[in-house]
C-alpha cells in the first residue's frame, strides 16, 4: 500500500486554521444511543434546515473559506438517557431529546441568534432548574471526563481532528524520544492497573513482556466487551478508535512488537466499521506500517471481529479465537507475556487501558497520579444503567464513591414508572456477572480496586446497575447464574456441572421447592465451583450469589422459609389475595380469571380461592382500584 | 482443489476461500462471510469449506458450533435480537420477549416462524444499556421498548411485506 509520511505539525496547524473559520460547530451525537433514539434524522433535518436558510455551512471542513456553522457527528457524549443530544460550541449548549421539528428553531435561535433554545435546555427533574451549558449541568460537572471526554467531541472518522487535539503526539514521542524501557517505567511509575476487569499492573506486563527474547512479539486489544450492562469500550471504540490505536502503538513500541490485532465484540457493529476505518486512515497516513517516525521500526495491525461467545474475553480464549480454533481458555502459566498468539510473547490490554496509554505518555505519570487513589490512581469510566434517573457513560476518579455516582450524577433512583423515588435504593450490582450486589450500607465505599473486593465483589469493566425497592435480589442472582450457566465453554467439570446445579437450586428457591438445606448446599457449592475452576469465568461465577446470600440473607430466607418473595416478582410464590374494603364489586376480576378461582356478588367485596388460583396476576392487572395485592 | 460442478455451486464460498488464501487460521472470518451469503451456515457448505481448508468436517462444526453467532439453521428475513443483558432485564425485557413469542407463536425453542420472515432470539447485553430495555431488528436498535411498541414493529413490517 502506499503510504505517505505525515507530518504532524503541518495537520495540526491546517486544521486549525481550518476549524478557526467557522463560527459556531454543531455537533450531533452518534453514538449508539441516540441513533437508536433518530440522531441521524435530526442531523440531516439540520443540514436540510440550514441548507434552506442559505446559510454558509458546511459538513465538512475541507474547504477553504468562512462559515457559520460547521455540523458535525460524534460519539457517544455520555448522556445517554436525554439523547439524541446536540452540542453547539464555543457556547457549549448542550440540546437534549432533540427531535427533526427542532431544527429550524436550534438554527434561528443559536445558529444564527447565539442563544440557547429554551425549551431544549436540561431541566432538572426534582427542582426543575435549567442548564444551558451542558459543563453546568450535575451530570456533568460531578465527572471527570479525562478519558472519554474527546468521544462526544471530536467526529471519529476524522483522522486529522485527532492528530489537531493533539493526537499520535505520545506515539511519536514513544518512538522517538523512548526507549521500550523508559516507556514501560513511565506506565509502571504512573500505576496505571487493567481496566478488563483484573486491576493488574499495566507497567508490570509490559515489562515481562519486554524481557521475553523473542523476534516476534504481538499486542491485542481486547474489545470483547462481554459483561451485560456495560459499554464503556463499546463507546471508546465507536467515539474514539484513534485513541486505541495510539495506545497500542505505544504498547508495541514498549515491548517490541511489530503486529497488533484489535478483537472487537461482534454484537458492535458500529463499533467494528469505526477501527477498521480508522485502521486503514492511519495506516494510509503512514502512521501503521513500516518505518514509523523514521525510526526504522515497523507495526502492522489487524481488526478482527468477534463471533459471539463471553468467554472469549478471557485473554487464552481470545488468543484462540483469533488463531481460528474455539474460544477455550486453557490454564495459565504459561501467561501470554510469555506464549500467547501463535505461541509467541503477547501483550493483551482491554480498550480502556490502551486509551489511556497515550494520555500518560503525553501528560506524564506525576500528572496522571494527581487523579484517583495511591493504589488506584486515574479514572474509571463506569455505564450506569438500571433503575437510575440519568442513565449514560461517566467516568469518575478512582475513589468516588457510590452515593455520589448514583444519587449526584445519576440524580438518584426511580421507580418502575420511571420517576424519581428518594426511597427508592435497594442494590447496585457492580461488575457483572463476576461482581456483586451491594446494599445501601456499601454507598460510601471509595470506589477501587481494593475496597470493592474487600466486600466480595469487583469492579469488574464497569458495568453499574441500580436497582429499586421492587427488583427481587434472588431473581438477580439467577439472571447471573444462568448467564454464567450458559457461556460457560464447558471444558472444565466445576464450571460446567457447577453452575448448572446452582442454577438449579436457585430456581428451588424461586419456584418455593427449597428447604432449609438450599442455601447451605448452594454456598458449599459456590466455594467449590470458586476453588475448582479453570479460568477467571467459573472462578468469579459464584460472586453474585454469594454476594447475595451475604447482604440479602433475610429476602433469601424468606423464599425458603416463609415462601414468599418480598418484592411480589416471583410468580410461583405469590399469594394473592383480595383487600376486602378495597374492592367495589365491579366484577372484572371475576371475567378475566382464566380458573374461575375469583368469586362474588355485584357490589360485594370478592372473595380469591387459593387452592384454584393460578397466580397468572391477570386479576391484579384489571383491577381499577388495586384492591388484588401479592401477585 | 474444486472440481467444476462444485466450484460452480460454491462459488462464492470459492471466493471467500481465496480472498483469505485458504488459510484455516482465518476460518472464523471465513465462516462469518459465508453466513452472510447464506444467512446460516448449511452443512454442505461447512464440509464444502473443511476441504477448501485441509481441515477436517468435524473442526468446522466444532467452531460452528461454539459460537452463537453462527446459525446451523435458516433463519428468518427479520431477525429480532430482544436483550436480555442486566440492565435490560431489570427494566422488564422479558416481558417483551413474552410478547413477540405470542405474537408470532413462537418459543425459545421454536424460533422461526412457518413463513421464515422472522427469527426472535434473547440476546446478551447489546451495548446500549442506557436505553434499557433494548431490541434491534436486522441490526438497527429500538431503545426503551414497551411490549405494545416490539408487537406494533411486526405489525408495520408485515404490513410492508404484503405490499
Ligand atoms: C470470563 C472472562 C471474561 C473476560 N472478558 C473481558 C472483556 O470482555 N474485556 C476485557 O478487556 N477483559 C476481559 N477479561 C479479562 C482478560 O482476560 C484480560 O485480563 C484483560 O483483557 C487484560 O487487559 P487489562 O490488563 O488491560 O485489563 C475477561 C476475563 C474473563 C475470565
Ligand atoms: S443490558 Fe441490554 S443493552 Fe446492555
Amino acid at each position: 500500500m502506499p503510504t505517505q509520511k505525515i507530518d504532524l505539525k503541518a495537520v495540526q496547524d491546517d486544521f486549525k486554521a481550518r476549524i478557526a473559520r467557522v463560527k459556531r460547530r454543531v455537533v450531533i451525537c452518534a453514538g449508539t444511543g441516540c441513533v437508536a433514539n433518530g440522531a441521524l434524522d435530526v442531523y440531516h433535518a439540520l443540514a436540510d434546515a440550514i441548507a434552506a436558510r442559505k446559510l454558509d455551512v458546511v459538513l465538512a471542513l475541507n474547504e477553504e473559506k468562512d462559515s457559520d456553522a460547521y455540523v458535525s457527528k460524534s460519539g457517544c457524549q455520555g448522556f445517554c438517557q436525554a439523547g439524541p443530544l446536540v452540542t453547539i460550541e464555543p457556547e457549549g449548549y448542550l440540546f437534549c431529546k432533540v427531535r427533526p421539528a427542532d431544527v429550524s428553531e436550534i438554527v434561528e435561535e443559536t445558529i444564527i441568534g447565539g442563544k440557547p433554545v429554551e425549551r431544549l435546555v436540561y431541566k432538572h427533574p426534582a427542582n426543575g432548574q435549567l442548564y444551558a451549558k451542558r459543563d453546568e449541568i450535575p451530570f456533568y460537572q460531578r465527572q471527570n471526563r479525562h478519558v472519554i471526554g474527546d468521544c462526544g467531541v471530536l467526529d471519529p472518522e476524522n483522522l486529522d481532528e485527532y492528530i489537531a487535539r493533539g493526537g499520535y503526539e505520545a506515539a511519536r514521542k514513544a518512538f522517538v524520544e523512548m526507549t521500550p524501557e523508559t516507556v514501560c517505567e513511565e506506565i509502571q511509575v504512573a500505576g496505571l492497573r487493567g481496566r478488563g476487569g483484573g486491576g493488574f499492573p499495566t507497567g508490570t506486563k509490559w515489562q515481562l513482556t519486554l524481557a521475553q527474547e523473542s523476534a516476534k512479539k504481538y499486542v491485542i486489544c481486547n474489545g470483547d466487551e462481554g459483561d451485560p450492562g456495560a459499554f464503556m469500550d463499546r463507546s471508546l471504540m465507536e467515539g474514539n478508535p484513534h485513541r486505541i490505536i495510539e495506545g497500542m502503538m505505544i504498547a508495541a513500541r514498549a515491548i517490541g512488537a511489530d503486529e497488533g490485532y484489535v478483537y472487537v465484540r461482534a454484537e458492535y457493529p458500529l463499533a467494528v466499521q469505526r477501527v477498521r476505518k480508522a485502521v486503514e486512515e492511519a495506516a494510509l497516513a503512514g502512521l501503521l506500517g513500516d518505518d514509523l517516525f523514521g525510526t526504522g521500526l515497523s507495526f502492522e495491525l489487524f481488526v478482527m471481529e468477534g463471533a459471539g461467545a463471553f468467554v472469549c474475553g478471557e485473554e487464552t480464549a481470545l488468543i484462540a479465537s483469533i488463531e481460528g480454533e474455539r474460544g477455550m481458555p486453557r490454564p495459565k502459566p504459561p501467561f501470554p507475556a510469555q506464549s500467547g498468539l501463535w505461541g509467541k510473547p503477547t501483550v493483551i490490554n482491554n480498550v480502556e487501558t490502551l486509551a489511556t496509554v497515550p494520555l500518560i505518555i503525553e501528560q506524564g505519570s506525576s500528572h496522571y497520579r494527581t487523579m484517583g487513589t495511591e493504589g488506584s490512581p486515574g479514572t474509571k469510566t463506569f455505564a450506569l444503567t438500571g433503575h437510575v434517573v440519568n442513565t449514560g457513560l461517566i467516568e469518575v476518579p478512582f475513589g468516588t464513591t457510590l452515593r455520589e455516582i448514583i444519587f449526584e450524577i445519576g440524580g438518584g433512583v426511580t421507580d418502575r414508572f420511571g420517576n424519581p423515588d428518594p426511597h427508592g435504593f435497594k442494590a447496585v450490582q457492580i461488575g457483572g456477572p463476576s461482581g456483586g450486589c451491594l446494599t445501601a450500607e456499601a454507598l460510601d465505599l471509595p470506589l477501587d480496586f481494593e475496597s470493592v473486593k474487600g466486600i466480595g465483589a469487583m469492579i469488574g469493566s464497569g458495568g453499574l446497575v441500580v436497582m429499586n425497592q421492587d427488583t427481587c435480589i434472588v431473581q438477580v442472582a439467577r439472571f447471573f447464574m444462568q448467564f454464567t450457566q450458559k457461556e460457560s465453554c464447558g471444558k472444565c467439570v466445576p464450571c460446567r456441572e457447577g453452575t448448572k446445579q446452582m442454577l438449579a437450586l436457585l430456581d428451588n428457591i424461586i419456584e418455593g421447592r427449597a428447604d432449609e438445606s438450599t442455601l447451605p448446599l448452594l454456598e458449599d457449592l459456590a466455594i467449590a465451583v470458586r476453588i475448582g475452576s479453570l479460568c477467571g469465568l467459573g472462578k468469579t461465577a459464584p460472586n453474585p450469589v454469594l454476594s447475595t446470600l451475604r447482604y440479602f440473607r433475610d429476602e433469601c430466607q424468606a423464599h425458603v422459609v416463609q415462601k414468599r418473595c418480598p418484592t411480589g416478582q416471583c410468580k410461583a410464590l405469590a399469594q394473592p389475595e383480595i383487600i376486602a374494603p378495597l374492592c367495589k364489586g365491579c366484577g372484572a376480576c371475576i371475567r378475566k380469571c382464566p380458573v374461575n378461582a375469583i368469586t362474588g356478588e355485584k357490589r360485594q367485596p370478592h372473595v380469591l380461592d387459593a387452592s384454584l388460583c393460578v397466580k397468572c396476576g391477570a386479576c391484579a392487572q384489571v383491577c381499577k382500584f388495586n384492591a388484588i395485592v401479592g401477585v | 482443489m474444486c472440481t467444476e460442478t462444485a466450484t460452480r455451486k460454491f462459488e462464492k464460498v470459492c471466493q471467500i476461500l481465496d480472498l483469505h488464501q485458504r488459510d484455516p487460521s482465518k476460518l472464523i472470518p471465513i465462516l462469518q462471510e459465508v453466513q452472510k451469503v447464506y444467512r446460516y451456515l448449511p452443512e454442505e457448505v461447512q464440509a464444502y469449506i473443511a476441504t477448501g481448508l485441509g481441515l477436517s468436517p468435524a473442526k468446522v462444526y466444532g467452531v460452528a458450533s461454539f459460537y452463537a453467532n453462527f446459525s446451523l439453521e435458516p433463519k428468518g428475513k427479520y431477525v429480532v435480537h430482544v436483550c436480555d443483558g442486566t440492565a435490560c432485564h431489570v427494566k422488564g425485557s422479558s416481558l417483551i420477549k413474552e410478547a413477540l413469542f405470542k405474537k408470532l407463536n413462537l418459543s425459545t425453542e421454536k424460533k422461526t416462524t412457518e413463513d421464515m420472515m422472522f427469527t426472535v432470539e434473547a440476546v446478551s447485553c447489546l451495548g446500549a444499556c442506557g436505553l434499557a430495555p433494548v431490541m434491534t431488528i436486522n441490526d438497527k436498535v429500538y431503545g426503551q421498548v414497551t411490549p405494545e411498541m416490539a408487537a406494533g414493529l411486526i405489525d408495520e413490517i408485515a404490513d410492508e411485506e404484503k405490499k
